[in-house]
């Protein structure tokens, strides 16, 4: 009796294991499924090749919104890999432990935030700062960007610090003893150790930009071309997706789930290269 | 020397400013949310029913917390279910298990609205529930599971091997000393993720807006459509009305949602984690 419930609550076990497994396969079926046809009817070199997207004429191109979304966030990567870096060498390597105490804590802070929320700050701190000092509306590139190199702040310090510390003492300690100073052993010892954790940081941010909707739906102002300035409005495939969803209907509505089609792609590119880069660190 | 001093000092500066950035960045948001807001919250606010005169908060409030418990009700046990099995009993080498670890570490990557669509298509229009508490809860749910699976495996792996040992030993079988031993010594853990999983639910927008839909009532029953808060504060937006009702929103959101993460890592960094959250 207590062998057979064993038995049976292991197999409960192993099926609630299993679970992911059921997860990831019904997403791909169910995007692919509505997807896919959808591509097929639309030609693939017009649905990712054309740059006018207007469904009320039947013209589903989605090279804006591909450009949009690799645009915010390569703005994201040239605001946020830079502070975020330096932030990790700052908390692994230069912090005083009592200040580490307070700031450990605000790094988590920030990952917590909702998105919503800091779409919300970007509306009313960011955009009416642009809109003052360049004039136009304010919703643009440099506010998606800028709004996506906070948020991904948090992920790249988390990881690139986890990084820096699992480099060996004797690194640094080598090259302190050759006379280098703190800071240029650091830089060239410990940093370049680390090199591939802190790469697979910057990856997973750039999944988290790529992904992120509702913070760039309420700073990017949303226009479907490809964005011709810093200033310039844009949509990004997440955007395209949440913004029309609720009205859409038939090609249409299988046309955005194609846009998720592409996301779910980029993702899977993005995560394939994060554990690669992970598995690269590992002795 | 002069070269090498300055090239130090600059790297240092450079390290000093970044930090700084962080830091101010971090305290400009939360200020001034909490500046703008705090003056913006009433009790007019926490009526119990939203109408267009007074966008009160207080159903989307109470949508959250049903959203928060029913989510977890499934995925918790889930979850815990599947690090069970993880941890006490697969073999590491096992094929199997490496699936297991690529979907989730798979799920966990997928952004949230690609969990909306696929909720949508599944829950609101395959299985006919339509815009329902019940077909967000499913679709924040799968989101959840990952986290879950992950926080708990950590708090069973950190439970030393001698107490599955001495367990074994007083003749206790296996099953008793998952639930005897091992559980009890690791809900700490556990508990630290459902916990961070609540703060990610509470958080949650767009996975939810496509499954649970914006209407900004409590619904009846659990198959009926309500926002939660940060569905409010998007549809606020999208409405492009009452930004006082904003403010205070974002303050509420932003309250409760830093409050449960804080408490999370509080009870991680007890049980001796590092209070380490990220992803």
């Amino acid at each position: 009796m207590s062998k057979f419930r064993e038995q049976l609550m292991k197999m409960l076990f192993l099926a609630a294991a299993c679970a992911s497994i059921l997860a990831v396969a019904l997403i791909c079926f169910f995007l692919f499924a509505n997807g896919l046809p959808a591509i097929g009817e639309i030609g693939w070199g017009n649905f990712l090749g054309k740059t006018v997207w207007k469904p009320s004429s039947g013209l589903y191109g989605i090279l804006p919104m591909i450009l949009g979304s690799v645009y915010a966030t390569a703005g994201a990567l040239l605001l946020g890999v830079p502070v975020g870096i330096l932030t990790a060498v700052f908390l692994a390597r230069f912090c005083p432990p009592r200040l580490y105490k307070a700031l450990k804590p605000a790094v988590d802070l920030l990952a917590g935030i909702p998105s919503v929320v800091y779409g919300f700050f970007g509306l009313m701190v960011i955009v009416p700062v642009i809109r003052d000092l360049w004039g136009g509306s304010g919703t643009s590139l440099l506010a998606a960007s800028l709004v996506l190199g906070i948020m991904i702040l948090p992920t790249i310090i988390g990881v690139a610090e986890a990084a820096l510390r699992a480099v060996p003492e004797s690194y640094y300690e080598g090259s302190l003893a050759l006379g280098a100073s703190h800071e240029r052993s650091v830089f060239k010892a410990v940093l370049p150790a680390a090199k591939s954790g802190v790469i697979a940081g910057v990856v997973l941010g750039v999944g988290r930009a790529i992904g992120e909707t509702m913070a760039v739906v309420m700073v990017a102002g949303n226009q479907a071309v490809i964005p011709s300035g810093l200033l310039k409005g844009l949509r990004t495939l997440t955007s395209n997706i949440v913004l029309e969803m609720g009205y859409a209907a038939d090609l249409h509505r299988e046309a955005l789930i194609a846009t998720a089609v592409v996301l779910f792609l980029f993702i899977l590119i993005i995560n394939l290269c994060f554990s690669l880069l992970k598995r690269r660190d590992q002795p | 020397m002069s070269r090498a001093y300055l090239l130090s000092r600059l790297l240092r500066l450079a390290v000093y400013i970044a930090a700084g950035l962080t830091l101010a960045v971090l305290a400009l948001l939360i200020s001034y949310i909490l500046v703008k807001g705090l003056p913006h919250l009433s009790w007019q606010l926490f009526s119990p029913t939203y109408t267009s005169e007074n966008a009160s908060l207080l159903p989307a409030l109470v949508n959250t917390v049903t959203m928060a418990l029913l989510t977890l009700a499934m995925a918790a046990p889930l979850g815990v279910g599947a690090a069970i099995y993880l941890v006490e009993y697969a073999s590491p080498r096992n094929r199997l298990v490496k699936v297991i670890r690529m979907t989730a570490e798979t799920l966990a990557g997928l952004p949230s609205i690609v969990y909306g669509l696929f909720g949508y298509l599944l829950f609101v229009i395959s299985l006919g529930w339509g815009y329902s508490l019940l077909a967000g809860a499913c679709t924040l749910m799968v989101m959840i599971l990952p986290v879950i699976m992950r926080t708990t495996e950590e708090a069973l792996l950190a439970v030393p091997d001698a107490f599955r040992e001495g367990s074994f030993g007083l003749g206790a079988g296996k099953l008793r000393t998952i639930f005897r031993i091992v559980l009890p010594a690791s809900a700490p853990g556990i508990l630290a993720g459902v916990i961070l999983s609540l703060g990610r639910i509470a958080g949650e927008t767009a996975a939810l807006i496509y499954t649970a839909g914006t209407v900004a009532q409590i619904p009846d029953n659990l198959l009926g459509s309500g926002r939660t808060l940060s569905v409010h504060l998007y549809a606020l937006w999208s409405e492009g009305l009452s930004t006082e009702q904003s403010y205070a929103t974002a303050v509420i959101l932003l309250l409760v949602v830093t409050g449960l993460n804080a408490l999370s890592a509080t009870i991680a960094k007890k049980i001796g984690g590092n209070g380490e959250h990220h992803g």
